[in-house]
């Protein structure tokens, strides 16, 4: 650690974001070249395979959920809180918008719309429950949203294993949404969750940024006390910000589902791990949303890439998740992120 | 009920519980000087994993443990200077560490043995169940002590050196006072820092043993994020034992009856994703249980949560 140190104090130009960034690609590299990779070469295959023309489709498609739960876990670090449950989140209501569609007839357009808020629905109020546990008994939020994860994934995995299970196949799925209700191509593998997505971002940003509440919000990040003090209702403020998290990650879900799986299976939202990365994009940023959301999107790209690693070079594209983990642990060990939170 | 207490749910429940005792105890030493160690899941795996590759490389269990003990406090080092000489936050390091632990161990075990998701091999030599032929045959205590891995016994004494040096000695009283009062501890001629990055090492090792004990004691394999969650029900045992061997210990029991239990309502015929769930929502009905309780004292919490 201390080498790491004296090479930061020895380059005291470069901003800390970029410099964390270049101390992962160095680490990073070194982990290839000492398992006998070529780092030049899995650079390149990741940079090529994330921003050539014709992989951005991919890239984008990518960052849509990924950028999801970065704001799921943006909005509650805003305010000084952690929500470690999006895994269970997200698998409400990707189950919930996968239901809906199957089970109660109707107009296509409409049903996406009752199903997406549906999905949202049932994933917030999932989400407030670990903030009620908090304000009313004192449980801490940062581990109870997190425990509350398995029960929830346990419980949908049962649902698509066996009452609701599609039949027809020997996987552990629910049937396939009617195509009325699918999410509309825009071109080629993009569809409408991106413009969904897009508009929330925004709307995130706004709020953040000119509203009472989302300066509520940050004053809170601050100094959760004083805004007590000075009148903020921190309880209902929990409460209210949690459901909005929840509520996002029931977003993720739906869209992932009627967007491009068009049906709910088992293991199948959680495996690419956008929870985990999300969080680490949002605490890259601080929680200040459009720092997080540009961090989100450069993980996608990093993600994406990875494939394209594997692909080209044989290296495994979990080398971008050590990336990604060395970047924000450098972060916060040499430039103090998160120092601010209402830890102690 | 009382039918459910069988041999074997007495017997693979106290193997459940030895990596968690393991965890929690690593957890309450990091938590009574004042670190709040959320990263035992990640330790907990690379733990696992330098077992597992420690074991291969070296053919035999002992090399296991000491190459699972040696990487895990390598590993520990980023906690132990992060939080301390760095002055990082703790919450955010875990974090990292748990990713980059999931991240790492999957990188090379891809790497080294050319596999994903699970490896096994015969040149893995597992931890040895030590049957203490005298007792073997007797109900509950042979159930209870015979044919158990060296490395529960070493738990279980570890629970008790630990509650003597913690209440009983003057370098506890020192740990004690680092995490209560680190300016008073200060002031009276103890160096905080190395007093912190010291005990988070020790833990370190701790943890390394957990992870042996997950990898070698009832399985010889490693497979991907083996730890499966094992390391939060740790820190929740932390956290209700108010940092307090003993009570983490009385947590981690429970915790561990309940996923042996989950086992043996798996073999009635339920499903696994529901029995998965149980050591789960035991862990959270236990947390609501005992908060609402304290909340009705009017007691104040004294957990190292922000």
């Amino acid at each position: 650690m201390s080498d790491i140190a004296r090479s930061a104090r020895r380059l005291p130009r470069i901003p800390p974001v970029p410099l964390a960034i270049l101390v992962g690609v160095v680490l990073g590299g070194l982990l290839v070249l000492v398992s006998g990779g070529n780092p030049v070469e899995a650079y390149t295959a990741i940079v090529t395979g994330a921003l050539a023309w014709d992989n951005l489709p991919d890239t984008l498609n990518w960052a849509v959920p990924l950028v999801g739960m970065t704001l799921v876990a943006a909005i509650p670090l805003r305010g000084g809180m952690i929500n470690l449950g999006g895994d269970g989140q997200m698998v409400i209501g990707g189950l919930v918008a996968a239901l809906v569609p199957l089970y109660i007839p109707g107009p296509g357009p409409l049903l996406i719309v009752v199903a997406i808020l549906a999905a949202m629905l049932a994933s917030g109020l999932y989400a407030t429950i670990a903030a009620w546990g908090e304000t009313r008994h004192g449980i801490p939020m940062l581990i109870s949203s997190l425990l509350l994860s398995y029960p929830a994934i346990g419980i949908c995995s049962y649902i698509v294993g066996f009452p609701l299970r599609d039949t027809t196949t020997g996987l552990a799925q629910t049937a396939m949404v009617p195509e009325a209700v699918r999410l509309p191509v825009l071109s080629g593998p993009l569809n409408a969750g991106l413009l969904i997505m897009a508009v929330v971002a925004i709307l995130v940003v706004l709020y953040d940024r000119f509203t009472v509440g989302g300066y509520e919000l940050r004053m809170r990040g601050l100094n959760a006390r004083f805004a007590g003090y000075g009148g903020v209702p921190l309880a209902r403020q929990m409460t209210g910000v949690m459901f909005a998290s929840g509520a996002i990650a029931g977003l993720v879900g739906a869209l992932i589902v009627l967007g491009s799986q068009f049906r709910f299976q088992d293991g199948a939202l959680l495996s690419p791990g956008y929870t985990w990365s999300g969080l680490m994009a949002a605490l890259l940023a601080g929680g200040e949303p459009l720092g997080a959301i540009l961090a989100g999107a450069f993980f996608a790209a990093l993600q994406t890439g990875g494939f394209a690693m594997q692909r080209e070079t044989s290296i495994p594209r979990v080398l971008t998740m050590v990336l990604q983990s060395i970047i924000i642990l450098f972060l916060a060990i040499r430039h103090g992120v998160g120092r601010r939170r209402e830890t102690r | 009920m009382l039918d459910f207490i069988t041999p074997f749910l007495v017997n693979s429940a106290v193997q459940a519980i030895t990596p968690l005792l393991l965890a929690a105890l690593a957890g309450t030493l990091c938590g009574r000087v004042g670190v709040f160690n959320m990263a035992l899941e990640g330790q907990m795996l690379v733990g696992a994993f330098a077992a597992v590759v420690g074991s291969y490389a070296t053919g035999s269990a002992l090399g296991g443990i000491a190459a699972a003990m040696l990487a895990t406090v390598a590993f520990s080092l980023i906690l132990a200077y992060g939080v301390t000489v760095f002055r990082g936050d703790a919450v955010v390091i875990c974090v990292g560490m748990n990713l980059l632990a999931s991240g790492l161990t999957a990188y090379l075990l891809r790497q080294m043995f050319g596999v994903s998701g699970t490896f096994s091999d015969p040149a893995i030599v597992g931890l040895e169940k030590i049957r203490i032929a005298a007792i073997n045959g007797w109900p509950v205590i042979g159930w209870i002590f015979s044919r158990q891995t060296a490395l529960t016994w070493v738990a279980w004494i570890l629970v008790a050196v630990v509650t003597v040096v913690m209440f009983r000695t003057p370098l506890g009283l020192r740990l004690r006072g680092v995490g209560e009062d680190p300016e008073a501890a200060e002031t009276m001629g103890v160096d905080v820092t190395r007093y912190r990055i010291i005990t988070v090492l020790v833990a370190g090792a701790i943890v390394g043993l957990a992870g042996a004990q997950l990898s070698l004691g009832t399985v010889s394999i490693f497979s991907e994020d083996m730890s499966a969650g094992r390391g939060w029900i740790a820190v929740v045992a932390v956290m209700l034992g108010r940092n307090h061997p003993l009570w983490a210990a009385l947590a981690c029991v429970l915790f561990g009856f309940a996923d042996a239990f989950s086992v043996r309502l798996q073999g009635q015929g339920l499903p696994n994703q529901v029995t998965d769930v149980v050591p789960y929502v035991v862990t959270l009905v236990a947390l609501v249980l005992t908060h609402t309780k304290r909340r009705r004292r009017q007691d104040p919490t004294i957990t190292a949560s922000p």
